[in-house]
């Protein structure tokens, strides 16, 4: 599936509820579904500055594609973790690059994440995308070297 | 006492929902609302008389200056200060003490002085002091906290010395709503003849102040804490400190000469107001003020004695909740954590509920570290919520409970 693809199909599960408990309860279970990171990775240097909970996030390349893992110490932010996994993970840098992420102001989460919550969120994307661009870098130089 | 429905209609915001429910506002700690008079003050500024003050020679510059200087008297009879050249009008709190830090710091410390803070303070009451420390070597000590989070006096009595140069202690914990007993923490430093400021953000809205009666040096508030306007607040200093300080902002109307010799400063308590002051939020703050004695400090505490008790009581009986910071003296500030539940998560889930608290470390990471947490869930009550809130917030945490585990 497409990035858009991914993002479609989350949008449809969203739209079943009407009531934000509901909503959450459906982040809840998502975050069940989150590949974990590895506790050994549970470090500084994998934690994302700027969300009110801890989350780490590691990203791991292969030359074609960045599988991300990931967790938090708050369940809610590990579901929206998880969705940002379940769009973004297992994709080549520059399909990550380019995404255009429509589907959090569809489901709702931008407007209802206050904003030193949504700063945690964009502070996410924000650390995925910048990993898929030194990916990015790399390969390129690389394959310059090469 | 005031009817409390009575009370509650005074303050237009506490009617309204959000997400579809009524509003339960409980992050009084951070700001409180505004009674309609306070409101009703600021558009009377801008629509009847808004000029800047001690400047113009026209009508409406004299009527603003003297609704500026009229608050200044009404803040004075406020907190009972001596005369009206002790207090100044700053941008809050943090303003206040940095202020004081600044010029404190240039005209008396040196080299290996001491200054004394508490573990209890939010970062406001901190920082400032280490930025002082740091500019002219000095060293910050820190008055440790009990498990049930009072100060441990003994310790503090052991710190003062020839050494110590002030003590800034704050008057009540933002963050787990412990009462300091700051009488007798001035009145062990005047014994070593050692100046105290008193951090009364989250003090002047809860029971009588009087500054003369404590005998402090210095005391500081912010006005959005206490029912007024935010971006105003004040600063009381005994005028031997306050004649003897350096001003902390140069600007206009601090000035009494100005050449590019040499300027010579205005008298107090112009010296510290620097530059067009924030007088409608001024006006404002009186007006606030007047609002809380007309209802009366002592209802005002009476009642929030009930509120702290009935919420305690009723949190306790929560499975799985603990709450932080249990001094037998408290302002209704119940700071608590579930267990194995994020304060995140708990946070957003009240929130959803229509209930407003805070969640985090209420910008006094210390307090956290105390107690080997990073963060709590903050419900602050003032004499405007009701015991039916505190019903509500019960049933909201159990939901969450359900919800996560």
């Amino acid at each position: 599936m497409t990035i858009n693809e991914v993002q479609d199909k989350i949008i449809d599960e969203f739209s079943l509820f009407d009531d934000w408990m509901d909503k959450y309860n459906l982040l809840i279970d998502l975050g069940k579904e989150l590949p974990v990171i590895d506790p050994k990775y549970k470090v500084k240097d994998y934690l994302i500055e700027g969300c009110q909970s801890k989350v780490w996030l590691r990203p791991d390349y292969d030359g074609n594609i960045i599988t991300f893992t990931a967790d938090s110490d708050a369940i809610i932010t590990r579901g929206i973790v998880a969705l940002l996994i379940k769009v973004l993970s297992g994709r080549s840098p520059e399909e990550i690059i380019s995404g255009d992420l429509y589907f959090i102001d569809k489901i709702g989460l931008r407007q209802n994440l206050s904003p030193t919550r949504s700063n945690g969120l964009l502070s996410m994307v924000r650390q995925i995308k910048l990993y898929a661009m030194a990916f990015n870098a790399k390969g390129k130089y690389d394959s310059i070297k090469k | 006492m005031k009817d409390i429905e009575d009370i509650r209609a005074d303050f237009p915001i506490l009617n309204r929902k959000v997400y579809d429910k009524s509003l339960v506002y409980f992050d009084n700690g951070a700001t409180t609302q505004k009674p309609k008079a306070v409101i009703d003050a600021l558009t009377d500024v801008y629509t009847t008389y808004n000029a800047n003050i001690h400047r113009g020679v026209h009508f409406l510059s004299d009527v603003s200056s003297e609704a500026y200087e009229d608050a200044r008297e009404r803040v004075r009879l406020f907190i009972n200060a001596g005369n009206r050249e002790e207090v100044i009008f700053t941008s809050g709190t943090t303003g206040s003490i940095n202020g004081v830090a600044f010029s404190f710091g240039e005209r008396y410390i040196k080299k290996g002085d001491e200054i004394i803070i508490s573990h209890l303070e939010h970062h406001a009451n901190i920082v400032p002091w280490q930025m002082m420390c740091e500019r002219k070597g000095a060293v910050l000590k820190v008055i440790p906290v009990d498990d049930s989070g009072d100060i441990i006096f003994e310790e503090y009595l052991r710190m003062l010395s020839s050494k110590t140069k002030l003590v800034s202690v704050t008057q009540v914990s933002n963050a787990l709503g412990t009462v300091l007993p700051v009488n007798e923490i001035i009145a062990a430093a005047h014994s070593y003849n050692i100046p105290v400021l008193i951090d009364g953000a989250q003090g002047i809205q809860h029971g009588v102040v009087d500054v003369r009666e404590m005998d402090c040096d210095f005391y500081v508030f912010s006005g959005h804490k206490v029912y007024g306007p935010t971006g105003i607040g004040c600063l009381y200093g005994k005028e031997k400190w306050l004649s003897d300080l350096p001003p902390f902002q140069g600007g206009g109307d601090m000035v009494d000469q100005v050449t590019f010799e040499k300027t010579t400063y205005n008298e107090l308590p112009y010296k510290f107001e620097a530059g067009t002051t924030n007088y409608p939020g001024a006006i404002g703050l009186a007006v606030a003020l007047e609002y809380v004695t007309s209802t009366g400090r002592i209802d005002i505490e009476t009642r929030e004695k009930e509120l702290l008790s009935y919420a305690t009581e009723r949190l306790s009986h929560i499975r799985g909740l603990t709450i932080y910071g249990k001094s037998a003296r408290k302002i209704p500030t119940i700071s608590f954590l579930l267990d194995g539940i994020h304060q995140y998560d708990t946070g957003m889930i009240l929130d959803k509920m229509g209930i407003a608290v805070r969640t985090g470390t209420h910008c006094a990471q210390p307090v956290m570290d105390r107690y080997g947490i990073d963060g709590t869930v903050r419900a602050s009550l003032c004499f405007y919520n009701t015991m039916q809130e505190i019903d509500s917030l019960a049933a909201g945490i159990e939901k969450v409970i359900s919800m996560f585990s």
